[in-house]
């Protein structure tokens, strides 16, 4: 009962000490900060093939981040991958027209989107589907149609 | 009407029976002794009346309620009007003598500290160890420690004191202070008090009435005086502390020269 | 034979007996926790013995455990040409299993041994029993608050050694090896997400600190009141709680990361 304000002071700076570890792991180490894109902006992209592309997968433009894959279903009529980009709200003047690929990060890495700005007045609003798409690059794909060209080249 | 009242009271435990219809009357204002050798279960009788234990057959009542048919809340209020002073004292350890004379008020009530200080320093004096209030538990001796848990027994005033084994182990000048103490305490809060005890001279000194117990069944009961006229062999040897007799110094089995001649054992 | 089957039945009814005991007690030990509401100063007291006592081991051993994890992973990821990825593999080791696990078993080590010793002892010296015959519920006024101090303490504990830990594997990465401090943190945030690695590494410490402080509690609870059985009981707590971390750990994992 004596050192009761001693044992106060030690818990208080013990558990001060648990929240501040929590928010460095929030904030520091993990993805935390990229959650408060609320106020951001979704537009949808139809793709042939998307690859090893995940929920969460960066969205570039110019190589700069501009968002991240927020959802990926299969559209019941086209059977193509329907992917929702969360784009951040700061970048509101993109074009109607913009292009959107899949491409990889080096030889083994991961896969992302990348938008091509396009040449219109109107720019992207809440809700909006981008036209120009290009599938990812399927390895097996591209070696079989290399095959193909070289063997009818040899014709 | 006696304050407990202990009727056809049976327990066991596993298969060995502790008590086989044992009958015991409390009265108010008196000190009761139970008294009987080791391992009758003297403990046992005072966790029944405490209400720790459940019994397997028989009643008690303290104070006209039914110690075993009460809910939890009922048999904690009946609780704060009981006493109990532990063999070992049972103070808490990890915190001194004034704190654990204060536990049961601070515990119980919302009393200002100054009003809490005023009636623990009034216990601690009652038992002379006022001030011994700043020590721990563990600088205590044996007797000191009891005085302490007897003070604490005391905070909430309550109606009765259970004392268990509070003779065991006492040198005789912190005996003689407890003896004395048991006393005067009974005298001047007209308490209840009951002892259980296998001392036999210094609990027959402060003792009104006793209750003898042996095998799970009350043997004799009076005062002292009647008691040590009993005609019972085994009374007379627990009373006067006969090494031999109807209880006898040998465990029971084979004779020795028996089993000094069995083969069986040897290897 | 018949023997064997017997003493094998026996110890089946003795376990289900005790399980059932844990449970009552577990239940109880929650009753009370509501009425801590007004006895702050009780849990704080805990949270001292519990959580403050162990702050040091856990700091200490966190930094080591994630030196060590910089050293080793740097000499793997070197050979392929991915050092740069040192963060990630600190940080998501030690956020979803190393924090919370390592941390556990350091908890169970210092805290609930102490804590099944401490409740053991006030039980064999009649402390427990004292106080309910003072009209004091033992559960409510010793066991919850304590109870209530671990289950806080826990989550935190794991939480300082998943931070100092990747702290101590960017001290070796970086300094000791080389590592770009860039590559190493923004790597790092790229690849650990917030939900599912961070905040399932909380739920994992948070379920190991429930239940480690369940089993020394009840341990101490039930302990053969002498020294040989508190004694036996603070072994036990330490072996149940180590098999129960690993065994739910794998549970969890399977449940969160095993898609």
């Amino acid at each position: 009962m004596i050192q009761n304000k001693s044992t106060e002071i030690t818990v208080g700076m013990f558990v001060a000490a648990g929240l501040v570890a929590l928010f460095v792991l929030a904030m520091k180490v993990s993805n935390f900060t990229e959650f408060n894109d609320d106020a951001g902006y979704q537009v949808i992209a139809e793709f042939e093939n998307i690859g090893g592309l995940k929920v969460r997968s960066p969205v570039t433009m110019a190589g700069v981040r501009v968002g991240r894959v927020s959802s990926i279903s299969l559209s019941p009529e086209t059977y193509e991958a329907q992917v929702t980009l969360s784009i951040y709200a700061d970048f509101d003047n993109i074009p109607t027209d913009t292009a959107a690929s899949i491409y990889t990060a080096g030889l083994l890495g991961e896969q992302y989107i990348g938008l091509e700005v396009g040449a219109e007045d109107e720019f992207l609003q809440d809700g909006d589907v981008i036209d120009l798409t290009q599938p990812a690059l399927v390895l097996e794909k591209m070696i079989s149609q290399f095959l193909f060209s070289k063997a009818e080249g040899d014709d | 009407m006696p304050l407990i009242k202990i009727r056809d009271l049976h327990f066991y435990r596993g298969d060995k029976a502790i008590f086989e219809g044992v009958n015991i009357d409390i009265h108010r204002g008196k000190i009761t002794a139970i008294m009987g050798p080791s391992g009758t279960g003297k403990t046992t009788l005072l966790r029944l009346i405490g209400g720790q234990l459940r019994p397997d057959k028989g009643t008690i009542e303290v104070d006209g309620q039914d110690v075993h048919k009460l809910s939890h809340s009922e048999l904690y209020e009946l609780r704060k009007r009981m006493g109990m002073l532990f063999q070992s004292g049972a103070l808490l350890t990890d915190i001194n003598v004034f704190e654990n004379v204060a536990f049961p008020i601070r515990e119980h009530t919302q009393l200002p500290e100054s009003m809490i200080r005023n009636l623990v320093l009034m216990k601690l004096q009652a038992v002379g160890l006022r001030c011994a209030r700043d020590m721990m538990p563990s600088e205590l001796s044996g007797g000191m420690a009891r005085r302490v848990a007897l003070a604490r027994a005391m905070t909430l005033d309550p109606m009765m004191i259970m004392y268990d084994e509070p003779f065991t182990g006492q040198d005789p000048i912190s005996m003689g202070t407890l003896v004395n103490l048991i006393h005067k305490m009974n005298e001047a809060m007209r308490l209840t008090s009951i002892i259980v005890s296998h001392d036999v001279v210094e609990t027959a000194e402060i003792a009104d009435f006793i209750y003898l117990l042996s095998g799970g069944k009350v043997i004799e009961k009076g005062s002292s005086v009647q008691l040590k006229k009993s005609s019972s062999q085994w009374v007379q040897q627990f009373m006067q502390g006969l090494p031999d007799g109807p209880v006898p110094f040998h465990y029971p089995g084979v004779s020795f020269s028996d089993d000094l001649l069995s083969p069986e054992e040897i290897v | 034979m018949i023997e064997t089957i017997r003493s094998l039945g026996r110890w089946g009814l003795n376990t289900f007996e005790r399980l059932g005991r844990a449970h009552i007690f577990l239940f109880q030990v929650l009753t009370g926790i509501p009425g801590l509401a007004f006895r702050g100063s009780l849990v704080v007291q805990q949270l001292f013995y519990v959580g403050v006592l162990s702050f040091a081991l856990i700091l200490v051993s966190g930094l080591f455990v994630g030196m060590v994890l910089g050293l080793q992973g740097y000499n793997t990821l070197v050979d392929f040409g991915a050092e740069e990825s040192l963060g990630v593999l600190v940080s998501l080791s030690l956020v979803r299993e190393l924090g919370p696990v390592v941390a556990a078993l350091l908890f169970a080590g210092r805290a609930g041994s102490a804590l099944t010793a401490e409740i053991g002892l006030m039980k064999s010296t009649e402390q427990l029993s004292g106080m309910e015959m003072m009209a004091v519920d033992p559960i409510r006024r010793v066991i919850s608050p304590r109870f209530l101090a671990g289950f806080i303490s826990m989550p935190l504990l794991a939480a300082i050694f998943s931070a100092v830990g990747i702290f101590g594997g960017f001290l070796v990465g970086h300094g000791l090896l080389g590592v770009d401090d860039g590559a190493f943190w923004s790597q790092m945030q790229v690849k650990t997400d917030w939900y599912g690695d961070v905040l399932n590494g909380v739920i994992k410490s948070v379920v190991f600190g429930f239940v480690v402080t369940w089993i020394a509690l009840f341990e101490g609870y039930d302990a053969i009141p002498t020294s040989e059985g508190v004694g036996r009981a603070t072994t036990r707590t330490v072996v149940h709680s180590a098999f129960a971390i690993l065994g739910l750990d794998f549970v969890l994992t399977a449940l969160m990361f095993g898609d």
